[in-house]
């Protein structure tokens, strides 16, 4: 029954840097050595910049990329286990960062939801009532299902996102930055959404983001993704007051704050001055990286 | 009290489309005093950017119509002098910053290039010449001004070879050109990186107190407003709702909508929980 919802070994993936000729001369790490479990119904969030490989991870789960070594788990089985295919779609489905692209603007919001069902083999029958009952889910009306993309706005067309996502009543969702083109006010109600809907149905989230407040309040657990390694991971509460790493504490030290409390977390660095980091500081930081690798691994009480 | 640097009063502006009218700025006032740093925040549809646009003489007129109010800058109101006057001030007394450093540089020139396009014209406006080689050791000035440690290099650089983070520098940099007193930020930073941002931030704020410049921050994210700005206008479908110190709004907003804007800002120090809070209506 317990166990992890996901686990991921090892992953490794590299992409080739090939120049004007088509020659390989080189490769760029996007994913090293990573390994994280999920237990499930729990929420843990992946934290990093753009380059440090958090969709590439995204992708590899989604069975969009293959990855070059390493071994992802989802309920035990293995997914690059060719056989379950299918029913690894089932089990994983992913939301977006921009509703106003993952949404095919000549669909009405009924056909999006209805692509997986018929992509799953579910039955025709019945399907009206299923697509307004998952509209219900994400606490839009029924007659949504006969609008179209450009008629709603952007936490509209994230939640009808998420009505899809769910449709194949899957066990683990991946969260890609699902907020970050959404309004504050906005953004609260589709984290209260998604934070019910992970109750009541028992999901298990991956969430994907670089905003660390949000993280903060939504995961129990997070990783911090830096140029393919995750250099500190843990609880949120014990990574976000203690943070180990040099980069969690550039990371942390930057984010913008409204209140003298937040403030008080933020590590008293300087922020890197004036300057782009150089390959070397780069180079610096992932030897640091390498030494002080995961200090604290993700604890797997209740 | 002197008479502020900008000033906005009582600006509506409706715009017209299809044969529909919608009102979207209702009486604004905004002041903004010389060398100080005023943030103007709102979420999307809010009219920011159409107040901004106002301000600089940018609003496409039709469909736009400013119905009523003025807009004082330095003591002369921008809407009623002469269109030749007002090309002078704008892009030299006032500069604008923009939000997207990937599409405000043209792809197939220099930053040398664009940047002594920039100054050339600048001058002109100012009837101040200038010859080629001045224009260039300007540039390259203003480039190390924002802090760039090769401005030689990136001068000759195009956009494409440039991170995002360098060329909002360069954005920032071309702001500077003409030596402007009003620097209008357009949510600067908010294609970048957090850490990218942060430095981006810090250098505005550097630079804006360094030469006594006077800073109009317009950003829908709350924590910019509080890192770089000391006074604060609340916008909300078209009307400023609230406006004070930012210290003070932030500990005790007295509007509705301030407070719920600040409220859907999730804390670092966590302690928030998402869900269960009843079904909405």
């Amino acid at each position: 029954m317990s166990g992890p919802m996901l686990e991921i070994r090892n992953l490794c993936k590299a992409f080739p840097i090939r120049n004007a000729f088509g020659r390989r001369t080189g490769e760029v790490r996007a994913v090293d050595n990573v390994s994280f479990s999920i237990d499930k119904g729990k929420v843990y969030g992946l934290a990093g910049e753009s380059g440090s490989g958090k969709s590439t991870i995204a992708r590899i789960i989604m069975g969009l990329e293959r990855p070059d070594s390493g071994d992802i788990l989802i309920d035990g089985r293995s997914i690059t286990d060719s056989a379950s295919g299918h029913v690894h779609g089932r089990q994983v489905q992913m939301v977006f960062q921009n509703p106003g692209s993952s949404l095919n603007p000549r669909r009405t919001v009924g056909q999006s939801v209805a692509v997986p069902l018929d992509a799953h083999g579910y039955p025709r029958a019945g399907r009206q009532k299923r697509i307004e009952a998952l509209l219900d889910m994400v606490q839009l009306p029924a007659n949504f299902a006969q609008r179209y993309p450009h008629e709603l706005s952007g936490g509209q067309k994230q939640r009808v996102a998420i009505a899809r996502a769910l449709a194949v009543e899957p066990k683990l969702l991946v969260l890609d930055e699902p907020t970050s083109a959404l309004d504050v006010s906005v953004q609260a109600k589709v984290m209260d959404l998604l934070a019910d809907l992970g109750r009541e149905m028992d999901l298990t989230y991956l969430f994907i983001s670089h905003d660390l407040s949000l993280m903060r309040n939504f995961a129990s657990d997070v990783g911090v993704l830096y140029r393919g390694v995750i250099v500190e991971s843990g609880t949120s509460d014990a990574v976000f007051e203690h943070p180990a790493h040099d980069y969690t504490r550039l990371l942390l030290a930057s984010v913008p704050v409204i209140s003298k409390e937040e403030e008080a977390l933020r590590p008293c660095i300087p922020l890197i001055d004036g300057e782009i980091p150089t390959p070397e500081m780069l180079i610096a930081l992932r030897q640091q990286a390498v030494k002080q690798t995961i200090t604290n691994e993700v604890q797997t009480d209740d | 009290m002197s008479f502020p640097l900008l000033k906005v009063r009582d600006l509506s502006v409706e715009f017209t489309t299809y044969g529909q009218t919608q009102q979207v700025l209702r009486n604004v006032n905004i002041e903004v005093p010389a060398r100080s740093q005023v943030a103007l925040v709102g979420e999307s549809g809010s009219g920011k950017t159409v107040t901004m646009k106002a301000i600089m003489g940018l609003l496409r007129q039709p469909p736009a119509r400013i119905t009523k109010g003025e807009i004082f800058y330095d003591g002369a109101d921008l809407l009623t002098m002469p269109a030749k006057e007002r090309l002078r001030l704008r892009g030299t007394a006032m500069s604008m910053v923009f939000q997207d450093p990937m599409s405000s540089l043209n792809p197939v020139f220099t930053i040398a290039d664009q940047m002594g396009t920039i100054l050339k014209y600048a001058d002109r406006r100012l009837g101040r010449g200038r010859s080629k080689k001045e224009r260039t050791a300007r540039v390259h000035e203003v480039l190390s001004q924002v802090r760039m440690r090769d401005p030689e290099r990136i001068a000759r650089a195009y956009p494409i070879e440039l991170s995002g983070g360098m060329r909002q520098r360069v954005l920032i940099a071309m702001a500077l050109l003409s030596e402007p007193d009003l620097l209008i930020a357009d949510e600067p930073g908010t294609a970048l990186d957090v850490t990218t941002q942060a430095q981006i931030l810090k250098l505005l704020k550097d630079l804006v107190e360094a030469r006594g410049l006077a800073l109009l921050m317009i950003t829908h994210n709350l924590g910019v407003v509080r890192e770089t700005s000391n006074y604060v206008y609340v916008m909300n479908k078209g009307v400023i709702v609230e406006h004070g110190e930012t210290a003070q709004i932030f500990d005790a907003p007295k509007d509705d909508y301030t407070r719920s804007l600040i409220d859907a800002v999730p804390r670092l120090t966590g302690g928030r929980r998402f869900g269960q809070q009843g079904v909405p209506a």
